[in-house]
């Protein structure tokens, strides 16, 4: 077990060091351009319903909205992953990338029940980012109280 | 309809994927950890106003990256505390978020009625 734990790493590193820079660029570039597609829709839909004279925070909602089911959508038919992995990051880290994480969990999740299969699943991305994102709301708006108030 | 807006958008929400992109490669961060991570920073930068400033320069681009949904946390809390004080701090936040939240939930649980577990070929 030691000696193919030990290969595996020199392994790892072998390739850390033969694997050009190229590919993380072009990786980067990837990234960039979808990412930015992503946001550009994004930014499309939210001055299409502003010129309907939603109110900001209606506005944000309904972009939400449209990403997410759409996302939804993708991920259902098996191309968001396809994306993906062309992509990297620039599915991953938009709004779409979080449902996304929370959408293929529980379709592939539902034959081991809805309870502990999807309903659990779900979460397993989405989970801790709320818990982190939550507790760091509640220690931003406690300073904002000591500070501000 | 300003052309250069729509590209202020694209190239901040490619930064910021980017950024994703670079520590995917650089580091050994799995995607919830990205995602946890870009949160978290999103929270803490809207927390001290500098998320606020992105946010001007590249609207949807600074909103629709999960540290967007940050600053949406920190921009809620900060707003509830000065309407209803200190509890304002345990409220504010979710309440912002959850319309983004539960649109993933509902979301998330029709697609699993929908669709079928693909074979991972």
């Amino acid at each position: 077990m030691e000696t193919t734990e030990k290969k595996k790493k020199e392994y790892q590193q072998a390739v850390k060091v033969l694997s050009p820079n190229s590919h993380i660029i072009k990786n980067c570039i990837w990234a960039f351009f979808s990412g930015g597609t992503i946001c550009l829709i994004g930014h499309i839909l939210r001055r299409i319903f502003e010129s309907l004279n939603y109110s900001e925070d209606k506005t944000a909602l309904l972009v939400n909205l449209i990403l997410i089911a759409s996302s939804a959508l993708l991920t259902g038919l098996g191309l968001y992953s396809k994306m993906g992995k062309k992509c990297g990051a620039g599915t991953v880290v938009p709004i779409t990338g979080f449902a996304n994480s929370m959408v293929s969990p529980s379709i592939e999740y539902k034959t081991q029940g809805f309870i502990l299969g999807l309903g659990a699943k779900m979460f397993t991305v989405a989970g801790p980012v709320l818990v982190y994102g939550i507790t760091t709301s509640v220690i931003v708006g406690i300073i904002h109280y000591f500070i501000m108030g | 309809m300003d052309i250069l807006e729509y590209l202020r958008a694209f190239i901040t929400g490619g930064t910021i994927c980017v950024i994703g992109q670079i520590l995917i490669d650089k580091t050994k961060l799995t995607s919830a950890r990205i995602l946890v991570l870009f949160v978290v920073s999103g929270c803490i930068l809207g927390g001290l106003g500098i998320y606020k400033y992105i946010y001007d320069f590249g609207g949807a681009g600074a909103t629709v990256p999960l540290t967007g949904f940050g600053y949406l946390l920190s921009k809620g809390v900060i707003e509830e505390v000065d309407k209803v004080g200190f509890l304002g701090a345990f409220t504010g936040g979710l309440k912002s978020a959850a319309g983004g939240v539960t649109i993933a939930v509902v979301f998330s649980l029709l697609a699993a009625l929908i669709f079928k577990p693909k074979d991972k070929n």
